[in-house]
């Protein structure tokens, strides 16, 4: 497919410029301001990332790039020029005609953002088709080609099959190829692989990276993680409450930010705690097989071990039974096989069969401590049942303790009449990591707790719970995908690969070579702050292809 | 075997147990009823002797279990066996004295479904489209405001409609009002075409003129079904349209209808179709009612009588007509909500 103005397309001249852009959203019975005066502008065929922690406006702006505003926004003030053209101050049907034929979008989750009642190939070529670009035996013919260049598994098939019939990586692409099919000027990028797993994750930059250039197509690409940006954008602008903070060149902001928020943004890779072996162990589980409904097995023969006052980091990507680990543990799901030793006795296998103190003494914390917190209960209410239900705390002792829990996670009591609708997300955590201290638990099992929440309160959350570790002895098993925050906490480390334990041992044995294959796949995937790093790596992984084939 | 032909059939079992358990639950009621036909037909001044013959002529003397498995029995053949009216020489089936009436109730439910269910969802989609403009405000009321009368004030109220064609223009009202006025709203009621007030057919009737006759009541049981299902195909549309696929559709530049019609609607059907399974429902169950209004000779009208004339068979027969089409008419809702999911029809 030709595009409609090739001509124009060398690089280098002005594609988009956005001046003094304001943003309004609707909550709480009154309008808020989300961006309050951004100016950036693009040429044809640059990419530019957009980085910040949640609430910095970064993908309203990305939208407004498109003359849109969600439901319940609006842009309230600016201009934004594409091509020469006003899109604010066009007819709606106008804007929509650019939409996906000169401007298009890539969703943060693909999964959610491919409709589930249609094909892939129909939803890839759906635009082509209604803005009358091409006839669909053509456009489909052209969408198995972009499948082949983003390297997709069967390209020539992948597109009949529904979304929920593709992996979450594939999805991304097969997204990136929707949002290619018009062959657009213009792409913005939201988070395009937030969702996804590091091994994943460095396969789809790829993909995106080749087709931008492939067909030198701008883009805004955006982020909150500084170490993909630094990959994929020529120029990052670094924002903050709906403000620019700084704006560079992508090498020279990761060699010279000039703004301390810019810094604080690596803030947990920075993070990191000498390992101390362990005396004794609390927590033995031997050769445990676990299966969902008696179908696949989730976990096969999988031995750990937990040393008493330490941290176990659990690694691996979604799927690798990390999080039925954590199950089998807690009791959740009875093993089909192998035991659990604790504190030097059994454990039963069930839920029903362990008495009150063996459930008080294991203690769990979430990933998304919305779901996790009872919007109905306050503050106080939740941390008092645990005190209550195992201590049986009562009355004026009770209320002591809460206090003493409320300091230790350094909150204000204030708090406790709130209701969790009304905390951060970094406070809601902190009340979970209050709620499980409360039972005075020997072990906390602590499920990706920290990857919902931005770089700088994730910090905050990783010392605290350092600093509890500290002051009462407790172990933690700390399940996550990143590496960054094994580094920050652990003592040992288990990396887990397809329910199968592939390593296990002391954080400096397994993060230094000689690695296991996987533990290698797993640790040259997490991003690095150099800019050449994807470049590197890929270069890296082809020449031990080749090697490999010779 | 294919998960969603294995869900069907599951279903489908499930069906024939409900009905199976509904057969004990209509039997045992209907036992429990006081008086029986011998009393009822033979009236307060029979002997007992009298009563008693009749009741063994008739069956009803025998014990109650035995009753049951035969009355069952002779359903899983297909028989619905003899009304208590039958004499020597002259039997009458179940089925024959149901049949034509049922014919009548379905030809009714068909012919309001095939007006309701469309103008339910034409007006559900628009609504949702214009959600929150006058005209979804105004959708909305009308169709709340015809459920909330009951229907055969509804019914009433349309008869007379049609009649104040002809009798308005002489009433005291109408000489009370300017005659311009009066003379208009006269112009007005002619429009309406001239439905029969009383929907007396019988099986000679022709096929367009018992479409005819129905009108009225089919109009009646549109207006009191319309609103739900109008209401559910918004509803099910507009939570759709909070989803990000919907987002997605709208930064492709599709239009509002596209987005409605193409990336909503698909994945709405399931809600949709459970309430107009149980609205069609209604109209083979539940329209006595209209029935008695206008004269229909449907099942309810049969159902009543036969009621209080203690003809059990007639009434067994009916009640379990009414079961099994409920159960089918969800089971269809259950068939439809899982062809449309692809998750279910099209496994990993």
């Amino acid at each position: 497919m030709k595009s409609k103005n090739s001509g124009q397309r060398e690089k280098g001249t002005k594609l988009l410029s956005v001046r003094n852009l304001h943003v309004e959203g609707f909550s709480d019975e009154r309008w808020h301001p989300i961006v309050r005066g951004v100016d950036l502008s693009l040429k044809r065929g640059e990419v530019l990332g957009l980085i910040g922690e949640s609430g910095a406006g970064k993908s309203t702006i990305g939208l407004a790039a498109m003359g849109y505003a969600k439901p319940g926004c609006r842009i309230t003030q600016g201009s934004i020029l594409f091509d020469g053209i006003d899109l604010l101050a066009m007819a709606e049907t106008a804007r929509r005609r650019l939409r996906g034929s000169r401007i298009a979008y890539v969703a943060q989750s693909a999964a959610a953002s491919f409709n589930p009642a249609h094909r892939l190939l129909d939803q890839t070529v759906e635009t082509v088709v209604a803005h009358g670009i091409a006839s669909r035996e053509a456009a489909n013919r052209d969408a198995m080609k972009l499948y082949r260049r983003l390297h997709l598994p069967d390209p020539d098939t992948i597109g009949f099959r529904y979304p929920h019939q593709v992996s979450g990586g594939q999805l991304q692409r097969a997204m990136t190829a929707m949002a290619m099919a018009c062959r657009p000027d213009l792409i913005v990028f939201d988070e395009p692989t937030t969702a996804l797993d590091v091994t994943t994750q460095v396969e789809v930059l790829a993909s995106i990276r080749k087709i931008v250039e492939e067909f030198n197509t701008a883009a805004i690409y955006v982020t909150h993680d500084l170490a993909v940006v630094a990959q994929m954008a020529n120029r990052i602008m670094v924002l903050r409450h709906g403000r620019t903070v700084e704006e560079a060149e992508t090498r020279q902001m990761l060699a010279a930010p000039a703004e301390d928020y810019t810094r604080t943004l690596w803030a947990v890779r920075k993070l990191a705690k000498p390992e101390v072996p362990a005396a004794d162990h609390l927590l033995t589980i031997d050769n445990i097989t676990a299966a969902y409904a008696g179908k696949v097995k989730v976990l096969q023969d999988v031995s750990i071990k937990v040393p008493r006052g330490r941290t176990v980091a659990v690694v691996g990507e979604s799927g690798s039974g990390k999080s039925t680990l954590a199950r089998v543990i807690t009791g959740l799901l009875p093993p089909v096989s192998g035991s659990i030793s604790f504190a030097g006795h059994r454990l039963p296998r069930t839920l029903k069969e362990r008495p009150k103190d063996i459930l008080r003494r294991i203690q769990m914390i979430y990933q998304m401590p919305d779901n996790a917190l009872n919007p109905r209960q306050t503050v106080e209410e939740v941390i008092s049942r645990p005190l209550e239900f195992y201590l049986g705390l009562k009355g004026a002792a009770c209320d002591r303790r809460v206090g003493e829990l409320m300091h230790m996670i350094e909150m204000d009591e204030n708090f406790l009449d709130r209701l969790p609708g009304e905390l951060s997300g970094g406070q809601k955590q902190r009340i979970c990591i209050a709620r499980a201290l409360a039972a005075n638990p020997e072990l906390i099992i602590c499920d990706e707790v920290t990857s919902a929440l931005d770089q700088i309160v994730q910090e905050e959350i990783l010392k605290l719970l350092m600093r509890l570790q500290q002051e009462f002895g407790v172990s933690y098993i700390f399940i996550t995908h990143d590496i960054a925050t094994v580094r920050a906490i652990a003592d040992e480390v288990v990396v887990m690969h397809q329910g199968k334990v592939v390593e296990q041992g002391l954080k400096t044995e397994i993060l230094t070579p000689p690695h296991a294959p996987y533990t290698e796949l797993l640790l040259s995937s997490v991003p690095e702050m150099d800019p050449d790093w994807l470049t590197k790596l890929l270069e890296t992984r082809e020449r031990k292809r080749v090697g490999a084939a010779n | 075997m294919n998960p969603v032909v294995r869900t069907v059939l599951q279903r489908l079992g499930l069906g024939l147990i409900t009905l199976f358990i509904v057969t004990i639950i209509i039997f045992s009621a209907i036992a429990m009823l006081p008086g029986d036909f011998a009393k009822a037909m033979l009236g307060q001044s029979a002997t007992p002797e009298t009563v008693a013959a009749f009741q063994r002529e008739i069956g009803i003397d025998r014990p109650p279990v035995e009753r049951y498995f035969a009355w069952v029995g002779q359903i899983v053949q297909g028989d619905f066996g003899s009304s208590f009216a039958s004499r020597t020489g002259y039997r009458r089936t179940v089925a024959e004295i149901i049949a034509p009436r049922l014919y009548n109730t379905m030809f009714l439910a068909v012919m309001t479904a095939l007006i309701a269910v469309p103008l339910a969802l034409g007006l559900g989609i628009l609504a949702a489209l214009y959600r929150n403009s006058w005209f979804d405000r105004v959708v909305n009321t009308v169709t709340l405001t015809t459920i909330s009368f009951p229907e055969f004030f509804v019914a009433y109220m349309l008869a007379y409609l049609i009649i104040s064609r002809d009798t308005f223009i002489g009433t005291e009202f109408a000489q009370s009002l300017p005659e311009w006025l009066a003379a208009s709203i006269n112009w007005v009621l002619n429009l309406v075409p001239k439905f029969p007030t009383l929907a007396n057919i019988s099986d000679q009737t022709p096929f367009w003129e018992h479409v005819w006759r129905a009108a009225l009541p089919s109009i009646t049981l549109t207006l009191v079904i319309v609103a739900h299902m109008m209401r559910m195909t918004r509803t099910a549309i507009i939570n759709m349209l909070a989803s990000p696929y919907i987002d997605m559709a709208r930064l492709k530049g599709m239009s509002p209808m596209t987005i409605v019609l193409r990336h909503a609607l698909p994945n709405a059907w399931a809600p949709i179709v459970t309430v107009i399974a149980f609205n069609l429902a209604y109209l083979i169950v539940g329209v006595v009612v209209v029935e008695v209004v206008f004269v229909y000779p449907g099942i309810g009208q049969l159902m009543v009588d036969a009621v209080k004339s203690r003809d059990v068979p007639v009434v067994q027969a009916c009640a379990l007509i009414f079961a099994a089409t409920y159960i089918l008419l969800n089971l269809t809702a259950d068939i439809i909500s899982i062809a449309t999911n692809p998750r279910l029809l099209h496994p990993r």
